[in-house]
């Protein structure tokens, strides 16, 4: 099954497996959290396996993800994450250590983005039939702004914000795991998004979507965007940031940064009256993370939404060329997150 | 009059029939035998209701079949007798409209006679850049719709004048019924534009245009088809210039000459390739510079980087041959498009696109209906051969045997798409790489025009197997869009079942795709494929030895990369204490290490059978190019290495069967192996690139004779962009011929990826039909 990459394939098979057989008004939203009216309080619900290999890695660790990662599907609906679950499936033989480390992080992390984990599961596979641990969280939280972050509410005109640079956590993980030596460490980009998305909404930055840079990375984050909403998105290869150093790895493993997976990065859509508003915030918004080159990072606008109903992104090259950015079904990076 | 000897005959004609002079013709020869009735233009083509006595209405359609235009080619004819009705007259009646299966006729180079016309001062066309006849001119590039009347084509919007009006109607004159006949009067006209607004018109704005090319200036020309970029081709400064601005590093500029005399004084032309230069089609045709001269009009040496061939064109419109006539020497002019962008066919989109690159606008008020590139060829076994099909050629189409209505979209670079109707296949022009917003737009706009021209509504969509290509995205949508089903095609066997479509060859043969890579029915990159063509399906019976391609796509702009892949398969680990190779040595250490780790662990480092990779890999090895700048640069320049040397020596390799687990089948590996140790020792040893390259070619050309005698089939097909390397295609057709095969290779349509399309239909036909489907 290479259906794993978070390109085409893996679409696809949401698209012509799970949509179908499960389909309801809430799943068909397509947003990385469902949004639930419960009692007159509209709650997100989202869950999230991690796999990744290798358990650690700079800038962080399989535990640290798991947490990371739920927060910020949570937090890309404009909820306010509080409850995670969190559910292990262990191999035979992981070492009492290595496991302590992790809960160790998820509860840093937890600590972090102000979440509690008030229930969790643990099953063991035998030797083999596992690859080490499993981590799967799930996560609620409350949504307490009236505006529906989705895809549907892109409109015409609004700008594309990306909160920093792109292709540290695909390089990170790939380096540790293939043994690749970089002339600099590339730390994973891994953070939560939570703090500074209920901050822009704090002030009341009119959200119209937004959208965690994951597995597929940038492009296919925008992709399933114009594809959902049905526009056309429009960026500048020059406005995106990409640090020298992972672009110099992107170069000679021949990847292109566009398509490599993210943990900490997200893009917003948002009208161009809040824009300035917005990029003010997220620049002075420190995330919370110890150990990391972190001290860089420069939301920018990346691009905007155009009248056109093609559903597609384009992207005005360095040398002036209007390319296409299209929707890959191979897998850019193999299975990272 | 005795009515019992009358009878009227009614003729249905198909094919190239329209704006081609042909109901004038018609009209003619009706009065000279004395025969009343009418002609008109249908959408189906021309009809004929004519009457009088047999005798003499037998004449008329054998002079119809003897004397009928030069331009003109008669697909079908269906006769009927029928009792006269009593027409005291012979007329031209006007067009109706009903299904559209007329054939859209090719722009045509200016005829003779209206270039002596333009050249005459005492003439009223004197210096008139849009004079036309019905010998001549604009059609497929200013046609809205069928049939082709005024009305239909972007002449429209001019009134005729008086003098016009009479040559129309007149059946004696050239351009009796002349649909875009045009005079200063009443015509379009010129205007020149600097980037703030126009500065010149009429002559005037010809004669400054003229005079800015002399000074070394970049002026963006409106032509036929779209606009040009011109400048001074002995202007090294300029043209340098023209490189920046483009963004084009050293993909060669096409060239028009003034004269054939001048083309003749820098090149060797042979009698095929002037009659090429000359034809109403006016393709480029690449020429051999002349090797005894330095060039006299001492072409600037960045016009065409390390290429022995020069792409040259004459002039094809009175607009070109005017400008022509006034500067005098030869000028560079290519496609006005930014990097690899369609060409540009509007003025204010020119100015927006490429306002940066040129310092002057010469335009007109005529529109262009769709972009139309200039068609490239080269003579290849004395025969013409089509590497680009465009102005002159397309949409003039391929005849089959099946009335089932297909789309196909084709490849993802080189894009064309085909349309099958009434058994034909109209392929279209060349549209470009589907990299780019503007060309993909292009190519949406090329389907809708001829599904509006032709009124099509597909039953089915054909497209590539590879899923990434945007023509493959854009066949799915559409397909869902209609309701209707897609049929994905191998790459390959769309090559072969184009080379087929334009012989006509139905049943078996064995077919050699060799080309840069295509998605293969495994799932792996192919590209030096023996298939074995049966009426329904084709099976890979041989294939050239795979390697690892470090960094996959990436690869592909780096030959020193399959030069490693390559190597690596030999030598595993040791490919990198290779450290004498140009391969080896561009890459810092750390950057080694990278590389070896990612074919250790195969980490994006895709596997491929390419012939186009191994070329690549060779040019590497022998230090001849480790990055390219376009398309096949690093294949070409190891073409050109050869330079003459001859020698029938060709390097050891081996074949290996296989048996895959799914197939019972064998299928045989060409093994490269020997080969490339023996090409690492001679290019040691000091041996000339020259001789390395032909020893290197000539082993391809004996896999291809060996594994040919190995399956036996008499036919043999060449296609796949490997296969417009001169070297290669004529060695391979006479060493098959030696062992008693029949080979084929294209010459109406590309070799390369603008083949595709025609491909895919004929795929599809095969799959529809269950294998019944045949060609004419
Ligand atoms: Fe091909
Ligand atoms: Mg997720
Ligand atoms: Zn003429
Ligand atoms: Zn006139």
């Amino acid at each position: 099954l290479a259906h794993g990459g978070g390109g085409k394939l893996m679409h696809q098979l949401i698209e012509q497996m799970f949509v179908p057989a499960f389909s309801n008004a809430t799943l068909n939203v397509r947003q990385d959290a469902a949004a639930i009216a419960l009692n007159g309080q509209n709650l997100a619900f989202t869950t999230d396996s991690y796999v990744v290999r290798p358990l650690f890695f700079p800038g962080g660790d399989i535990g640290s993800l798991a947490v990371n990662g739920t927060v910020n599907d949570l937090a890309m609906v404009g909820a306010r994450p509080l409850y995670l679950s969190a559910g292990f499936i262990l191999e035979e033989g992981l070492p009492m250590e290595t496991l302590w480390r992790i809960v160790q992080s998820m509860q840093q992390a937890a600590q972090a983005a102000n979440v509690q984990i008030v229930t969790g599961d643990t099953k063991v596979v035998d030797n083999g039939k596992g690859d080490g641990i499993f981590v799967n969280t799930a996560g609620i939280g409350i949504i307490e702004y009236p505006q529906i972050i989705a895809p549907q509410s892109v409109q015409p005109g609004d700008v594309v914000i990306l909160n920093g640079d792109i292709g540290r956590h695909g390089i990170a993980i790939m380096a540790v795991r293939e043994g690749l030596e970089f002339e600099t460490t590339i730390e994973s980009d891994s953070a939560p998004l939570a703090d500074l998305v209920l901050q822009l909404l704090a002030a009341g930055i009119e959200i119209h979507c937004m959208r965690d840079l994951t597995r597929g990375g940038l492009a296919s984050a925008l992709n399933e965007i114009a594809e959902v909403a049905g526009m056309e998105i429009a960026i500048v290869e020059t406005q995106i940031p990409v640090r020298e150093d992972v672009q110099g790895a992107c170069e000679i493993l021949g990847f292109d940064p566009l398509y490599v997976a993210n943990e900490g990065r997200f893009v917003a859509f948002i009208p161009t009256k809040d824009a300035e508003q917005a990029l003010g915030i997220m620049r002075s918004h420190k995330i919370e993370k110890e150990n990391s080159n972190l001290s860089d990072i420069n939301p920018c606008i990346i691009g905007y939404v155009t009248e056109k109903s093609s559903g597609i992104v384009k992207m005005t090259s360095k040398i002036g060329v209007q390319r296409i950015v299209d929707m890959l079904s191979g897998e850019q990076l193999p299975r990272i997150c | 009059m005795n009515i019992v000897f009358q009878q009227r005959l009614h003729l249905v004609i198909q094919g190239a029939v329209q704006g081609v002079g042909f109901r004038p013709f018609i009209y003619r020869l009706a009065a000279d035998l004395g025969l009343t009735g009418w002609v008109n233009n249908s959408a189906q083509g021309v009809v004929i209701d004519i009457e009088g006595v047999r005798s003499q209405l037998d004449t008329f359609l054998h002079r119809l079949n003897q004397e009928k235009p030069s331009r003109s080619h008669i697909q079908s004819l269906e006769s009927s007798w029928f009792d006269p009705v009593g027409y005291s007259i012979f007329e031209i009646r006007k067009s109706v409209v009903g299904e559209k299966t007329a054939i859209v006729l090719p722009d045509i180079a200016t005829c003779p006679e209206c270039l002596q016309e333009i050249f005459d001062p005492t003439n009223r066309r004197y210096r008139y850049p849009f004079t036309n006849c019905t010998n001549c001119g604009p059609r497929f590039s200013i046609l809205d719709a069928l049939p082709y009347d005024r009305s239909n084509t972007t002449m429209q919007y001019f009134k005729v004048c008086r003098d016009c009006q009479i040559e129309y109607g007149n059946p004696g004159d050239r351009r009796f019924h002349a649909q875009p006949n045009a005079c200063p009067q009443c015509g379009p006209h010129l205007q020149l534009w600097n980037p703030s607004g126009e500065i010149a018109s009429h002559d005037n704005a010809l004669k400054i245009a003229a005079d800015a090319i002399r000074q070394g200036k970049i002026v963006a020309i409106k032509g036929l088809g779209g606009f040009h970029l011109m400048v001074d081709a002995r202007n090294e400064t300029a043209i340098q210039r023209l490189r920046q601005a483009k963004q084009r590093a050293a993909k060669p500029f096409a060239l028009m000459y003034p004269s054939l005399e001048l083309i003749k004084a820098d090149c060797e032309v042979s009698e095929l390739e002037e009659q090429l230069l000359r034809s109403p089609e006016a393709p480029i045709v690449l020429l051999k510079h002349s090797k005894t001269q330095t060039l006299n009009a001492k072409i600037a040496p960045s016009v065409a980087p390390h290429n022995p061939y020069l792409g040259i064109m004459l002039p094809y419109t009175p607009l070109h041959h005017l400008l022509m006539a006034d500067v005098g020497f030869p000028i560079v002019a290519t496609s006005g498009n930014l990097a690899d962008e369609p060409i540009c066919t509007d003025e204010q989109e020119a100015i927006q696109r490429l306002g940066t690159i040129a310092d002057l606008f010469l335009i007109h008020n005529r529109e262009i209906a769709r972009p139309i590139d200039d068609s490239i060829v080269r003579v290849v076994m004395e025969q013409k051969v089509v590497l680009r099909r465009a102005r002159g050629y397309a949409p003039l189409p391929i005849s089959i045997h099946s009335k089932s209505k297909i789309l196909s979209v084709g490849a993802h670079l080189k894009n064309t798409i085909a349309f099958s109707t009434n058994q034909q296949v109209f392929v279209s022009q060349h549209i470009g790489d589907l990299e780019t917003v503007p060309a993909f737009e292009a190519f949406q706009q090329t389907i809708a025009s001829f599904q509006q021209i032709y009124e099509l509504q597909p039953t089915a969509i054909a497209c590539d197997l590879h899923p990434d290509y945007r023509s493959t995205q854009f066949a799915h949508q559409l397909a869902n869009q209609l309701q209707i089903p897609v049929i994905p095609v191998q790459h390959h066997y769309a090559h072969i079942l184009s080379c087929m479509a334009e012989h006509q060859l139905e049943g078996s043969v064995l077919g050699i795709a060799w080309d840069g890579t295509g998605y293969g029915s495994d799932g792996t990159l192919w590209g030096g494929e023996f298939l074995h063509i049966t009426d329904t399906t084709f099976r890979r019976v041989a294939h050239l030895r795979s390697f690892h391609l470090p960094g996959g796509d990436k690869a592909v702009k780096e030959p020193r990369r399959s030069a490693i892949g390559l190597l690596y398969e030999l030598y595993g680990d040791q490919v990198f204490e290779m450290k004498a190779l140009d391969s080896i040595q561009t890459f810092s250490d750390q950057e080694l290490k990278i590389l070896k780790t990612m074919l250790n662990k195969n980490l994006n480092a895709p596997i491929t059978s390419s012939a186009g990779r191994l070329f690549d890999a060779i040019a590497s090895i022998l230090g001849l190019r480790q990055y390219i700048q376009f398309e096949g640069q690093a294949a070409m320049e190891l073409e050109f290495a050869i330079e003459g040397f001859e020698t029938d020596e060709s390097y050891p390799f081996e074949i290996q069967s296989t048996r895959s687990p799914t197939s019972p089948k064998k299928s045989e590996i060409l093994d490269w192996a020997a080969m490339v140790r023996r090409i690492l020792i001679d290019s040691r040893s000091g041996l000339s690139i020259s001789n390395i390259s032909a020893k290197f070619h000539n082993t391809l050309v004996e896999m291809i004779v060996a594994i040919a005698n190995r399956v036996g089939e008499e036919r043999v097909v060449l296609t796949g962009g490997c296969f417009q390397n001169k070297y290669l295609t004529e060695r391979a057709i006479q060493r098959l011929r030696a062992e008693g095969f029949r080979p084929y290779w294209h010459q109406k349509i590309p070799a390369n990826d603008g083949g595709i399309a025609l491909g895919q239909i004929m795929a599809a036909l095969r799959e529809i039909s269950g294998g019944k489907e045949r060609c004419v």
